[in-house]
């Protein structure tokens, strides 16, 4: 069942758009904000909200990359795999992160605190590698800098 | 004296955003009341004769796609403008500079344009990644409300616009112009035929134009300062600064604006300090992954949309990525490649089915299992993947830097075959 902060938020977006299903981007956004991943479960409340079926709202979930239909750890890193990163150092850093967290690129850490995921191109290529954990952005990233920046999701 | 960069000059040096006090200050809002004080038509007619190109990576002219819409009481309402800032091209982050730096400038521009099509409802696409520009745009709007430069009577003009925030959910495909257009209305991002074109029957089948954030940034000026002014700020017959970039190995990465026309060269080495030590040039895509190499032969010539299609390349976004000597060529395009295989929507054949086999071909190459025929399916794949084969640019601009780079590295992909080895990994 959507919560109530889910439904408010839901129909906020709503009048927005001249059409119901214009909205269900939005919803999926809310939804996963919430519960940090979308759900089976959720994607039948969301598509009762919006009139849709189910399999319709699916292939929209699916569709978007950043719409998780998996569960993911508390916080989601999401590291740059785009050319201007793949040139600096993008290699140095996946092999970084893998080895610190014990998991390759789509895993979640076993105290599942963190799901790796590749994102294309975060729009910060003068400061690469970069890459985004959660709503932030991290530039210029050595390996040092991201045994810092992890530590700071750590305590 | 006016300011020859118009988009950028006035940004705080400390990059926090120009507030709405500091905008009106430096001339903010005040091509809005001019603006208001003229017909449509007659704003279209400036934004036409300013030469003014769109700087989303096609390079159409703003003023004839405007001019497609059907002005008028005969015209279907409501009609939208769409503002495309779901920038996603790799190697591009010139619209977040715009989106962080002065808000404002962006939603000055956005008014003046919805008033030139007379559009009602404005929706500004925003690519999820971007959230700092979210928090400044939803302030930015709501603050042109209070000020009623929004809303039901703007300035007392009577004319009435107002502007939503949308968040993409993240696809490369939002960029483009038609697969924005079905995402926005809630579907999957693939393209649309064309025609009918969105100025005639865009969002929900309405009259839309849909720009780039740095085009509507250019508007005001347009409007304050003319399409003469802003015609001259360029050194070629296109009009205009460019907010240019690059990235890689270069001594100091970064964005300048700069007049259209600048050349490679120049950003190369007097704005980005030429290369690091210890690394050599080898070449440069000018203006994101879907451009065609450059090389050294090429440093004479203009950052121009014209300049740049003359040699087999385009200036795209005009953020430049810069490949190094210690950097396999090779892998460069895998790497893009792989890209746009995963982010191809899958509509059509061509693009769904020849972007992974092109992909599946470099990563052989680079792992050293790389056999003759495969540079046969790389030139194959140029042949069949291209404009008017695909049902939009996306895999045509995937082709574009591995035809460019089996031109000018073509010893290196052979090297893959005969040595079995990617020669950069040892």
């Amino acid at each position: 069942m959507l919560s109530r902060d889910e439904e408010e938020e839901i129909a906020g977006t709503l009048a927005r758009y001249a059409d119901r299903r214009a909205a269900l981007p939005e919803a999926l956004n809310i939804v996963q904000r919430y519960r940090g991943w979308v759900s089976d479960e959720s994607v039948r409340d969301i598509a009762a909200r919006l009139e849709m079926t189910p399999e319709d709202v699916d292939s929209i979930a699916t569709f978007y990359s950043m719409i998780f239909r998996q569960p993911v750890g508390r916080h989601v890193i999401l590291l740059c795999d785009s050319v201007s990163c793949w040139i600096v150092d993008y290699h140095v850093i996946r092999e970084h992160l893998e080895r610190r967290l014990g998991i390759t690129l789509g895993q979640t850490t076993a105290d599942n605190r963190f799901t790796l995921l590749p994102a294309a191109c975060l729009g910060a290529c003068d400061h690469a590698p970069v890459m985004m954990i959660d709503d932030e952005l991290y530039l210029d990233l050595t390996p040092d800098r991201v045994d810092d920046i992890l530590a700071q999701y750590s305590s | 004296m006016t300011n020859e960069r118009p988009l950028t000059g006035d940004m705080r040096a400390d990059g926090e955003p120009l507030t709405l006090v500091e905008y009106e200050r430096a001339g903010g809002y005040q091509a809005l009341r001019k603006a208001l004080s003229l017909s449509p038509q007659a704003i279209q007619d400036e934004v036409k004769k300013s030469a003014l190109r769109g700087r989303g990576g096609a390079g159409f002219p703003t003023g004839v796609k405007w001019s497609v819409v059907p002005m008028g009481a005969q015209a279907r309402r409501p009609k939208y403008l769409v503002v495309n800032a779901d920038e996603m091209e790799p190697g591009t982050m010139k619209d977040r500079w715009l989106l962080e730096g002065n808000p404002h400038q962006l939603i000055e521009g956005i008014i003046i344009s919805a008033y030139a099509i007379e559009a009602d409802v404005a929706y500004i696409f925003l690519r999820w990644a971007y959230k700092r520009s979210a928090r400044l745009l939803e302030q930015a709007i709501a603050e042109a409300h209070d000020r009623h430069y929004l809303g039901k009577d703007i300035l007392g003009s009577g004319f009435r616009l107002d502007v939503h925030l949308h968040t993409s959910a993240g696809r490369y495909m939002c960029g483009e112009e038609t697969g924005l257009l079905n995402s926005l209305e809630g579907k999957r991002a693939t393209p649309r035929a064309k025609p009918p074109f969105p100025q005639v029957s865009g969002l929900w089948g309405k009259p839309t134009v849909v720009d780039n954030v740095e085009t509507l940034c250019c508007v005001p000026h347009i409007v304050s300062h003319g399409w003469e002014w802003f015609k001259a700020l360029s050194c070629t017959e296109n009009g205009g600064t460019k907010l240019f970039g690059a990235s890689g190995r270069v001594k100091r990465p970064g964005l300048w604006e700069l007049p259209l026309g600048t050349t490679v060269g120049e950003l190369l080495h007097e704005q980005a300090g030429g290369m690091r030590d210890g690394y050599a040039f080898r070449g440069l895509l000018p203006g994101g992954a879907s451009t065609g190499f450059l090389t050294e032969e090429h440093f004479d010539a203009a950052m121009d949309f014209d300049a740049l299609e003359k040699l087999g390349s385009r200036m795209g976004t005009g953020t430049m990525i810069v490949l190094d000597n210690q950097t396999c060529p090779v892998g460069t395009v895998f790497s893009l490649l792989s890209f746009f295989a995963r982010e191809s929507c899958g509509w059509c054949t061509p693009c769904r089915e020849g972007l992974p086999w092109v992909t599946r071909a470099l990563q052989a190459l680079e792992e050293g299992r790389g056999e003759p025929i495969d540079l046969e399916v790389l030139e194959h794949s140029i042949r069949m993947i291209r404009m008017n084969y695909t049902f939009c640019a996306l895999a045509p601009g995937a082709m574009m830097p591995l035809e460019t780079a089996l031109k000018y590295y073509r010893a290196d992909f052979e090297r893959h075959v005969t040595e079995k080895r990617c020669p950069w990994r040892g």
